[in-house]
């Protein structure tokens, strides 16, 4: 299982989840976890997905999510697990 | 699993508080590179350093794209060279010749800093040390991005004051041979006590003799991110203040952790150390000064500003060795001027001199850092600046360093640009009494007493 994590900053607006979700799906990414809260009208929302089985690489999946990020207006970023893992788990 | 206000804290840290994994920087040996044909010499320099770090900077890259934590610099550190030239170089002429290979390695592999044009002279200097040091002034004002090294002292052996003396006439040269950038050069060279032989930052690195062949060694930084995390604490005790400081720490060494690990498996070579080391840069929101600030004081060089420099270098060492078994390096504080906004405006303010630098140097992690000092400034107190600061670490048995620059026909509240990450520094005044007498002297000053371990 090769885990990322995905997050998305931006105007909140109808079907963010839905396009990423979708992207996901079409490319092997299984969603583990999912969550979002919405802070001054700030849409952020944050999901863990096992891109393990995807025949997309790493680097490829994070330019598309940020490229279709940018045609809704918000910001998506892709990044390893490990990072937050190490940082907040002893 | 990981939550949602874990993965904003630690991107909130990135993106707003500017922390970033300083740098990636590779440590190679050259000591199977000595040859008596200095030519020779220069071709199997070149060829080792090109197999090891050429793809040093394109992995530093993925890997701070894939954890989406930018690693700002890559850099090479090498072993001293003054060990590795002696058969090869009868004059300095020739050193200057293997400082211009090292620059050209590194800018094939694109690295911004090579460290190591470096001598270790504890107890006195061989031939080979002393026309390095001489050469150093020509070799960094003909290089771009090589940093040199002299380490005059230790708690275990002492200083040697000739090569303090000597260094006081270097730095001077060094300023007037590089006067067009307002002393340049003076900036990429540290005078050294009790040098760590790990130090992942410039412009002190090298590679030391003890060490593997090649090594990873990651310093990380974020003062931005420390900061933030005091100011969640305004008004608090110190033990909430030190715990915060500390759980922070801890944080961004993990991070540095998991960076070198990741660097060594991709380029196939030893992980050394994590050095999380507070460095700042020019920018805005990535002081140290603004720390100390936060801690409640006007200015860094108000009274109590040495007592809350101690607790954020010790806090953020403590919090740096739970995080990681291999913290080394400096690890702790970094207090450089021009490096800095809040210090550079502390100094135009008035509130910092080089005597409250000096003192804050007992407990920072490192020394007298990017000062411009007036361009008239005789040797001898430049020499007398050193050894103040190399007896400070002699008796502290602690890393100082000094780098000072003597802006050439600058006066005290001139201001100077060195660009970039070396910043800008307002000229400060030295204590104009004399210490030549002192300096004439000579010699070693013996180790002291506390250096009887054994």
């Amino acid at each position: 299982m090769k885990k990322a994590i995905v997050t998305v900053v931006g105007l909140d607006t109808v079907g963010i989840i839905a396009r990423v979700c979708t992207y996901l799906a079409e490319n092997s990414c299984n969603i583990l976890d999912i969550s979002q809260t919405i802070t001054g009208g700030y849409f952020n929302m944050m999901l863990i997905t096992d891109y393990g089985k995807s025949e997309k690489s790493f680097a490829v999946i994070r330019e598309e999510l940020k490229s279709l990020g940018e045609g809704i207006g918000v910001e998506i970023h892709v990044q390893r697990e490990e990072l937050f893992e190490k940082m907040h788990r002893i | 699993m990981i939550n949602i206000t874990e993965v904003i804290e630690t991107n909130n840290m990135i993106q707003r508080e500017n922390f970033d994994v300083r740098t990636i920087t590779m440590g190679i040996s050259l000591l199977d590179c000595i040859d008596s044909d200095l030519d020779a010499m220069c071709a199997k320099i070149r060829r080792k350093i090109l197999s090891r770090a050429g793809r040093l900077k394109e992995t530093g890259d993925e890997i701070g794209a894939e954890f989406g934590v930018p690693i700002v610099n890559k850099r090479i550190s090498v072993t001293p060279i003054a060990l590795i030239g002696g058969s090869a170089c009868s004059s300095g002429q020739d050193f200057v010749r293997i400082a211009e290979t090292l620059d050209e390695c590194a800018q094939n592999v694109g690295v911004n800093f090579i460290g190591g044009f470096s001598a270790l002279v504890l107890e006195g200097m061989t031939p080979a040390d002393e026309l390095l040091i001489r050469s150093i002034p020509e070799a960094l004002a003909r290089t771009e991005r090589v940093c040199s090294s002299v380490v005059v002292g230790s708690t275990k052996q002492g200083i040697d004051m000739d090569a303090v003396r000597l260094m006081g006439e270097v730095i001077l040269s060094c300023a007037e041979k590089t006067k067009d950038a307002d002393g340049l050069g003076c900036a990429k060279l540290v005078v050294l006590c009790n040098a760590p032989d790990d130090n992942p930052f410039m412009a002190g690195a090298f590679h030391g003799v003890t060490m593997p062949d090649t090594v990873i060694n990651v310093g990380v930084s974020g003062p931005g991110v420390v900061k933030a995390a005091a100011e969640e604490c305004a008004g608090a005790d110190f033990e909430t203040l030190c715990e915060m400081i500390k759980r922070t720490a801890f944080k961004i060494t993990r991070v540095g952790q998991l960076v070198a690990q990741e660097a060594s498996k991709r380029l196939g070579y030893p992980f050394g150390i994590v050095d999380l080391s507070l460095a700042p840069t020019p920018a805005v929101g990535d002081s140290v000064a603004d720390i100390l600030k936060e801690f409640g004081l006007e200015q860094p060089g108000a009274p109590g500003t040495t007592a809350a420099l101690a607790v954020l270098n010790d806090q953020v060492k403590k919090g740096g060795l739970m995080a990681s078994s291999f913290v080394g390096g400096l690890s702790g504080a970094f207090i450089p001027v021009s490096e800095d906004e809040g210090m550079i405006k502390a100094v135009e303010a008035g509130a910092l001199t080089i005597e409250k630098l000096e003192a804050m140097t007992c407990v920072c992690s490192v020394g007298l850092d990017m000062i411009a000092i007036p361009g008239d400034t005789p040797a001898s107190s430049i020499s007398g600046i050193i050894a103040d600061e190399m007896a400070l670490g002699m008796i502290n048995q602690k890393t100082t360093a000094v780098r000072v620059i003597p802006v050439p026909g600058k006066k005290v509240g001139d201001m100077v640009t060195f660009g970039g990450l070396l910043g800008y520094a307002p000229v400060m005044a030295v204590n104009p009494f004399d210490c030549s007498r002192f300096i004439a002297r000579g010699g070693r000053i013996p180790a002291p007493v506390h250096s009887f371990k054994n």
